[in-house]
């Protein structure tokens, strides 16, 4: 009988180290996965938002009167209609719900209604009237920090400012550079745009939201406290989300649409426009950084020195721990004693920033990779040099006083990189299309000029300074099937094939049934900061590892065997010092065996006041090499190649791995040459994805990528977090290979054209 | 207003529209057919690329009013459920699928060029791609993905 | 909701001189790549519209032999100009059209929605004016045909009149080479942030440039053509190099660009500058 089922076995779908397929690769390409925007109901009502088209002012009415008599509006909320906290916010509850007295950002929303088609919210929008006093609006964050400018908000204009100590002050070197760098705003620009159903339950006291987010649990607790409910009367489920990146950690339209649902008792459908999508989620934080090194004449660094601007807009968001994520990271991934670093987080009237991909690590990566460079240069080294002699090694500090504990095989990075073989120069008479400009036919194949530039890079995991951000998940296993239920948003990164590899490895089956991802299990904190493999990988492994002893135990005591002795050998339980062979399927016919399990990381510690402490968890590493053509005239620039070796610990599916590395090349290539929200005056000048450029498969270079795998011993699977790294060295690369094809002293990205050539 | 447009080779009456909806938004809300996505309002990111009349255009960019008479295809007539066609299974193979939001305008803008141009180059893939925004993989994968279909159905498949 | 409005979807350039007639407020709808984009993102809300898809009279081109000219249909859709023949008849305009947008919107768009909409970024119209062209334009009251620099008035501004239909563009058959040129940050499916057209007339001994996206409306540079059929034999011999970079330098001259969002008045002139230059010696001027 065994026999036979293994025979009649389906092929296994990939344990850990297989490329598996992921398990909704399926309907997505056939267009039948349900992502949010697509959800729908009988009887469902559209809900749109009124939103600021003042950058700061004084809202001295709103007068709703007249949206409210047009045929098909159910109903107009503002603040006024607010049941609970008034205020919402991951970190500091400083943004409100809807604006009441002020506004202090160019689409900070003011107003919501509900009605029977999208195109009657438009119109009841346009008639609710606002009448707004303007006020001078505070839109550079280096006047925000000037503590004789008035505050913009009642907490003030500094969200935050640290500064960091270490070592001596004094110490300097033969070798003294130093520059200013700016990093422009990029977006997320995710491609499904925000979007939400909420459902009223019978009663009118609940209601069930189907929403794209990154964390499902954060996110009832924000809604809950707007709407006064009972946490458990706010059900969330986890509708399909087309990207994040950062930019759905923190709430848009989910309490605008509870507020809409509760009090029509109808479902309510809300979706954002690009446009909107633009003014309703944070951005990247926009910086301007002043870096010093001092170093010996060989190139070995002595001391960094720093001072980080980081514009926060108009309210907090997450810039508190963006800003620490900067500057504990100033040093780069190289061995520095001595450090004289102070970070500030300003409000601004510009748009929130928050969570983007890197998290404040990218803008200082640009910094401190710009100003390697220049010890490079100073010490006449070559740009792979300065780095190998000052590589971070497991056991070295940072500037924080922290010992860096994992793996850091930071050396080993940059010479697998190096290892990479150069592209081929441009063959005459290339296709146009393989020229900078491509078939706009601007570039002349005599005046492009290649170049190359490195970019390494260091990034914390996890969550910082003190928060235990842990993941839950249950394990059902019975038939031979196991079922998973967690609450990982699957944002795209692929987490659900990898929880299906991780059952299939640890429990010996092929069938693993995903449960609907909602708030009915624990919460398994954010998909960002690189942590879900990580923190849920564990819980779903340790929840697997439950049911297993628990098998092992059944199976033992019907077999008078010790459950030490039994092992999982494929889809078998065997004794290891016998010869029992029982498939897992037949084990667990007609019974359950299940499993759950918090996974939590090490407890981590606050910064003192001299920026001292072990604020991070673990870390990760990444080498860059961009090759780069650019025309010199028109300054325009083709990524031609970028090579990369990353400290991933353990590959446990490679094809996802390299998608994660790929499509992160490709963000920090497109905040390298081409993405930038553009402001004046606080107002967005590009909201539309004509001029918010993203790049397109003819700006994607060739990506030559290597895994350096040194098991992490912390991490529960030996992996570390990839998604974060591919994004932050890449951007300096690319910028440095600009720098080198061109000779010019490029301090700011986006390089624009005209910084090139004019 | 209503009217009738064909759909995937059926005739499908609108009932009580709004003059300006685009294509998009009739498909996706009012015939029930989400597959097709939206991620820009204005042709340029290819999440809702349709087959109309034989040619890829952005559904978005097309009055639904307008395309009264045109021969519609959309990305749920490319295969029955749980069944894939090359294209398809090429990107569930390759790793061409990660959030998956571009993919059912990818599939749509890569079966169109496969039809016409049964063996692109990679300069021909990559140009005839321009038009659909990916903004998790790179590309690379998706690539990948179009040279797989474009070897399996040179060696026989659909 | 209910709302009233009136969308024809026209068979035959009659049946849409009819509808444009019976409503001159109608939004003309060709490719619907420009207007849609109006209706979805600034949520313009025509009353009524004539769709011109289905018209064939405006998607058909032909070659008048005896006058050296090629007309095309105003509906003619850009990946048409991109191809064969009609590339090889007017390559500035098939590599102009290959700039526009996306395969996507090649596949819809066309020269009666570029001059409709009249934008200053409208990727064919620098071609249409280096090419002197001729718009055709019929009403139900007959028809009338308009330099195409005469038609382009300012931003978004054309003159074409309440109940006209624009049904196509004539434009000569050159002897001598032809070329298309524009910058953008990213590299396919890109706004112009500037762009040119060179087209050598050899029999004419003349050169011919226009800019796109440095003014109001497309650029015709005139002081630097004449400059140049005064500096050069444009019929015969080789224009210098430096004779090609001094061209170069007047065409920017002629620009009239602006500070905005996509890119800065002093990149656009240099940019142009460079372009005209490169596309001179791609002619075979500064050999």
């Amino acid at each position: 009988m065994s026999t036979a089922t293994r025979t009649d076995a389906p092929p296994r779908g990939g344990t850990l180290g297989d490329s598996a397929r992921r398990p909704d690769a399926g309907p997505k390409v056939q267009g039948r996965f349900s992502f949010s925007s697509d959800a729908w109901a009988t009887n469902m009502l559209w809900g749109a938002t009124l939103r600021s088209t003042h950058a700061h002012a004084r809202i001295v009415a709103v007068d709703v009167s007249a949206a409210l008599a047009i045929n098909g509006v159910s109903c107009v909320l503002t603040a006024d209609d607010v049941p609970g906290l008034p205020t919402y916010g991951l970190i500091d509850a400083d943004q409100p719900v809807f604006a009441r007295d002020v506004v202090r950002y160019v689409g900070e929303p003011i107003a919501a209604v509900a009605a029977d088609h999208p195109e009657t919210c438009r119109r009841a929008l346009e008639a609710i009237r606002v009448e707004y006093e303007p006020l001078p609006a505070l839109t550079d964050p280096l006047r925000a920090a000037d503590p004789a400018t008035a505050p913009i908000h009642p907490r003030g204009n500094v969200l935050r400012h640290q500064r960091i100590r270490r070592g001596d002050p004094d110490a300097t070197g033969p070798i003294v550079v130093e520059g200013t760098y700016e990093i422009g705003m990029q977006d997320q620009a995710f491609l499904g745009l925000e979007a939400a159903l909420a459902m009223p339950d019978d009663d009118g006291a609940g209601l069930e939201l189907y929403v794209a987010t990154q964390w499902l649990h954060e996110d009832r607790k924000q809604i809950a406290a707007c709407l006064a409910l009972d946490p458990e009367r706010v059900r969330l489920t986890l509708g399909g989300v087309g990207g994040a990146f950062g930019a759905r950690e923190d709430i848009s339209l989910q309490v605008h649409c509870a507020l809409l649902c509760l009090r029509t008792r109808r479902p309510i459908k809300m979706q954002y426009g690009r446009e909107e999508s633009f003014l309703g989620h944070v951005h990247r934080h926009p910086a301007r950084i002043w870096m010093r090194h001092h170093a010996e004449r060989d190139g070995t660094l002595v001391k960094v020195e720093a001072k980080f601007w980081l514009d926060g807009g108009a309210y907090a968001s997450t810039s508190s721990a963006v800003l620490i994520n900067a500057i504990t990271h100033a040093q780069g991934p190289y061995r520095c004693e001595h450090a004289v670093v102070d970070g500030w987080a300003l409000r601004t009237n510009n748009p929130p920033c928050g969570a983007m991909r890197g998290f404040g690590v990218v803008q200082a990566c640009f910094a401190h990779e710009s100003q390697m460079d220049r010890v490079a240069a100073a010490a006449g080294l070559d740009p792979v040099e300065v780095r190998l002699r000052n590589a971070m090694h497991t056991g070295d500090r940072l500037i924080t006083g922290q010992v860096v504990d994992s793996v850091a095989p930071v050396e080993r990075c940059i010479r697998e990189t190096a290892e990479i073989p150069l592209p081929a120069p441009l063959a005459p008479g290339a296709d146009p299309l393989d020229l900078p400009g491509g078939s706009g036919l601007a570039a002349e194949q005599s005046r492009v000029r290649r170049g190359v530039g490195w970019g390494v890079s260091i990034k914390n995991l996890m969550y910082s300074e003190g928060f235990d951000d842990s993941s839950t998940a249950r394990v059902q296993l019975s038939g031979g099937i196991a079922t998973l239920e967690f609450a990982t948003a699957e944002v795209g990164q692929g987490f659900l094939v990898l929880a299906q590899q991780i059952a299939r490895t640890v429990l010996g089956v092929d069938r693993v049934v995903l449960a609907p991802i909602r708030t009915y299990v624990g919460s398994a904190g954010s998909t960002s900061a690189s942590r879900q493999t990580w923190m849920s990988g564990g819980a779903v492994d340790g929840a697997c590892r439950i049911a297993r002893e628990r098998l092992f135990e059944a199976v033992g005591e019907e077999h008078g065997i010790d459950p030490i002795r039994l092992a999982i050998d494929g889809t078998d339980v065997v004794d290891t010092a016998g010869t029992l062979r029982v498939p897992v399927a037949e084990a667990t016919n007609a019974r359950t065996f299940t499993g759950e399990f918090e996974h939590h990381h090490r407890p981590t510690g606050e910064l003192d006041a001299d920026g001292q402490g072990d604020c991070h968890v673990a870390f990760a590493f990444v080498a860059h090499r961009a090759v780069v053509d650019v025309d010199l005239d028109l300054g325009l620039v083709k990524v031609v190649q970028v090579a990369t070796a990353q400290d991933v610990g353990r590959v446990l599916n490679p094809l996802a791995a390299l998608g994660q590395l790929e499509g992160g090349i490709a963000q920090g290539l497109g905040l390298a040459v081409m993405e930038e929200i553009v402001l004046q005056d606080g107002r967005m000048r590009n909201p539309t994805f004509t001029d918010y450029l993203l790049p397109t498969s003819l700006d994607a270079p060739e990506v030559v990528a290597r895994f350096v795998e040194e098991p992490e011993p912390m991490a529960p699977l030996g992996a570390k977090g990839i998604g974060e790294p591919p994004c932050i060295s890449v951007t300096p690369a690319i910028v440095a290979a600009i720098r080198a094809a061109t000779g010019r002293d490029l301090v700011r990205v986006p390089v624009r054209p005209q910084d090139v050539c004019l | 207003m209503s009217y009738t447009l064909r759909i995937n080779g059926e005739d499908r009456v609108v009932q009580d529209a709004t003059i300006s909806e685009s294509l998009l938004f009739v498909l996706r809300e009012r015939l029930g057919l989400p597959g097709t996505k939206g991620a820009c309002e204005q042709g340029e990111c290819g999440s809702c690329t349709v087959v109309m009349d034989g040619e890829a255009v952005c559904s978005c960019l097309v009055l639904a009013a307008g395309a009264i008479g045109a021969d519609v295809r959309t990305i749920e007539a490319v295969s029955p459920a749980g069944e894939y066609n090359a294209v398809q299974e090429a990107f569930i193979a390759e790793g061409g699928v990660q959030c998956g939001f571009c993919t059912p305008g990818l599939v749509v803008a890569v079966q169109h060029l496969l039809d016409r141009t049964p063996d692109p180059s990679d300069l021909e893939i990559k140009e005839a791609i321009s038009g659909n925004i990916c903004r998790c993989t790179g590309y690379g994968r998706v690539f990948a993905a179009v040279r797989a279909a474009r070897d399996a159905r040179r060696a026989g498949a659909t | 909701m209910t709302t009233t409005g009136v969308v024809v979807v026209a068979d035959s350039l009659d049946e849409a001189l009819e509808a444009a007639a019976r409503h001159p407020d109608a939004v003309l709808l060709q490719g619907g790549t420009d207007v849609m984009v109006e209706v979805n993102i600034h949520h313009r809300r025509p009353g009524a519209y004539v769709a011109l898809r289905r018209v064939a009279e405006l998607r058909r081109w032909h070659v008048d032999e005896e006058a050296r000219t090629v007309t095309i249909g105003a509906g003619v859709p850009y990946g048409d100009m991109e191809r064969e023949p009609l590339r090889g008849l007017v390559p500035a305009l098939a590599e102009a059209a290959r700039t526009v947008g996306s395969p996507q919107i090649r596949a819809a768009g066309s020269l009666g929605g570029n001059l409709g909409t009249c934008s200053p970024a409208g990727d064919a119209l620098p071609v249409l004016s280096a090419l002197d062209a001729i718009v055709h334009l019929r009403s139900r009251e007959g028809s009338r045909d308009v330099a195409v620099h005469d038609f382009m008035r300012g931003v978004k501004r054309n003159d074409r009149r309440p109940g006209e239909i624009i049904t196509a563009v004539t434009l000569p058959l050159l002897r001598g080479w032809q070329g298309y040129a524009k910058v953008g940050v990213r590299n396919a499916m890109v706004i112009s942030a500037a762009s040119a057209c060179l087209a050598w007339d050899r029999d004419a001994g003349a050169v011919r440039v226009a800019l796109g996206a440095v003014g109001p409306t497309v650029i015709r540079c005139r002081e630097a053509e004449a400059w140049l059929a005064g500096a050069a034999d444009l019929r015969g011999a080789a224009v210098p190099a430096a004779t090609a970079t001094e061209f170069g330098r007047r065409v920017g001259l002629e620009a009239r660009p602006i500070d905005d969002h996509r890119s800065t008045a002093a990149y656009r002139r240099h940019a142009v500058a460079v372009l005209a230059e490169r596309l001179l010696r791609r002619g075979g001027g500064g050999a």
